[in-house]
């Protein structure tokens, strides 16, 4: 993809984020992450319901990558079966790895695709989706899982 | 100035992020290299030449600090490993034995990490009652606003008499003689202004004083607590171990050291402290005052040149210290942060260790700059100029 169309979609992600705000209902896992060495701060919120992801929302304070990215992955995972979200989580971290991954499964945030050759922004790419696997730990553990 | 002194000081590399750390001018770093290379040896336990050399240069370092920040007497000097070990010393090793369950503590929401959690930590602990002294409009802290606070329970006031965010400078003398009418005790931290202005705790009247030499030319792993004698003697150590005992018998006998070696237990950092006093040395054959003057000239340029961006907010103009902290509109301080790590300007993105703070400014992260003797104008202008063409920044961090 072209960088300058990738970096217009971070842009526009971060300046207008999908579904930025808190959702403290009962009905929402709430999972938070942040950066031991920098100051992003995310809280993710999810709904499942049925096995699936029925809605998803996020909040906090953190740079134009994490933002962004949050904001694209939330937009993606709503619909998602818990099965889908696993391989979503495992083809992005392959992806920022630098390993063999599935392009198909990764929609719009394919275009952090060379964010790991910055070391030091790789950690705030991956902010979202340890977000989401936490979310996905506290559901499975018994957590909240509308029937 | 004095820039060959301190070979980080590179053209290309801009360092702005003094109230973290600052470089070492090579006096400091020969110090270190001298005893590594030259009399490697324990201290305190000198039956040879190099070892009572040893001996000499630490204990002289005291002396040199006693000197430095006008206190009475050297062993009201301990060697700790920072400002937060010397602040937790303070509140957990004479605090906890000093205070009583309902005192109250007044703190603000301003200090550093290391001057509320030992605090927090003592109050689940004990039932002492931490309470915030309300700032100013400015964030600043105000006898009236201290006054407004104290009951006839309160017995510590502990403040930074810079703060690392705000870098305002807080009216410690007039503090120092309120509480001491009232019976209050001054804990002071002191990592802040002790590199940067003139210390006296005679003067000030300040019980209790931490720093760190890190922040001041000196190595990493020194700090220092100063602490009026009377107290010091009543304080429990907070270490125990071999240097500070005297004797320990299987019969449970034991006696500890005099007042200071009796806080400092185990093996001592050696270079750390040595370096310290090339520190101190270094910054008196420069004198503080000329440093504060150059750091204020270089403030009050800065800030006059950051009003020419026009996307730029500074949230401490009233201070009178080298630390401005600032924002590009609509721009997360960590993205600036790297936006300016591109040009090799060093700023700090972040809390600042301070968050509380926050409810007061109203924005959780900034981007802080702090300076020191060998930053320049030039230097200053090089920031400008990024900061103006700051309208492509997603192009350079994205
Ligand atoms: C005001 C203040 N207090 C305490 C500290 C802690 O100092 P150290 O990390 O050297 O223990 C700092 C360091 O950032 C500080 O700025």
């Amino acid at each position: 993809m072209d960088s300058n169309i990738k970096r217009e979609l971070m842009i526009e992600n971060f300046e207008n984020p999908f579904h930025k705000e808190s959702k403290n209902g009962k009905e929402f896992i709430k999972a938070n992450t942040y950066n031991a060495s920098c100051i992003d701060n995310i809280d993710l919120y999810v709904r499942i319901k049925d096995g699936k992801i029925y809605d998803a929302y996020f909040d906090g304070e953190a740079c134009a990558i994490t933002i962004s990215a949050t904001s694209l992955m939330v937009k993606k995972i709503i619909g998602m079966t818990l099965q889908e979200a696993r391989n979503f989580i495992t083809e992005y971290y392959h992806m920022v790895n630098f390993e063999n991954y599935d392009k198909t499964k990764l929609g719009n945030l394919l275009i952090y695709e060379d964010i790991a050759k910055q070391p030091s922004r790789k950690k705030c790419a991956l902010l979202p989706v340890q977000a989401l696997e936490k979310s996905l730990e506290i559901c499975e553990e018994g957590g909240k899982n509308d029937k | 100035m004095n820039r060959e002194d301190f070979l980080m000081c590179k053209d290309a590399l801009i360092y702005l992020d003094n109230g973290a750390t600052t470089f070492k001018p090579k006096q400091v770093i020969n110090k270190v290299v001298d005893y590594y290379t030259k009399y490697t040896a324990n201290c305190h336990r000198g039956d040879y030449d190099i070892s009572q050399k040893v001996d000499f240069e630490y204990e002289s370092t005291r002396e040199v600090v006693r000197k430095f920040i006008n206190a009475d007497s050297r062993e009201e000097i301990i060697f700790t490993s920072g400002t937060t070990e010397s602040l937790n010393m303070i509140i957990f090793s004479f605090m906890r034995h000093y205070l009583k369950k309902g005192d109250e503590v007044l703190i603000t929401k301003a200090e550093h990490a290391s001057n509320v959690l030992p605090w927090f930590e003592l109050e689940k602990e004990m039932g002492i009652v931490v309470k915030f002294i309300p700032l100013t409009r400015d964030y600043k802290v105000t006898l009236d606003n201290v006054k407004a606070v104290t009951t006839n329970k309160t017995k510590v006031i502990s403040l930074a008499y810079i703060t690392n965010v705000i870098g305002d400078v807080r009216p410690i003398k007039e503090i120092s003689e309120f509480a001491h009418q009232n019976n209050i005790l001054l804990c002071v931290d002191g990592a802040q202004s002790v590199p940067h202005m003139k210390t006296d705790v005679l003067r000030d009247d300040i019980d209790f004083l931490a720093f760190s030499a890190h922040k001041m030319l000196g190595p990493t792993g020194v700090g220092i607590l100063y602490a009026k004698k009377k107290f010091l003697e009543v304080m429990p150590p907070f270490k125990y171990g071999g240097g500070m005992n005297i004797k320990f018998e299987s019969t449970k006998e034991l006696e500890y050291k005099e007042v200071p070696l009796r806080f400092e237990a185990g093996t001592q950092n050696i270079a750390g402290v040595l370096g310290l006093k090339a520190a101190i040395e270094y910054i008196e054959s420069i004198g503080i005052e000329k440093i504060r003057e150059h750091e204020i000239k270089l403030r009050e340029y800065l800030i006059k040149r950051l009003k020419e961006v026009s996307n730029v907010t500074v949230y401490n103009e009233a201070s009178e210290s080298g630390i401005v902290i600032f924002n590009l509109d609509k721009i997360f301080a960590e993205d600036t942060a790297n936006y300016l790590n591109h040009y090799h300007i060093c700023v700090r993105a972040g809390n600042h260790c301070t968050k509380m703070i926050k409810d007061d400014l109203g924005v959780k992260n900034t981007c802080r700059i702090s300076l020191y003797l060998y930053n320049t104008f030039e230097e200053i202008d090089k920031l400008i100029d990024v900061l103006k063409n700051s309208k492509n920044i997603y192009d350079i961090i994205l």
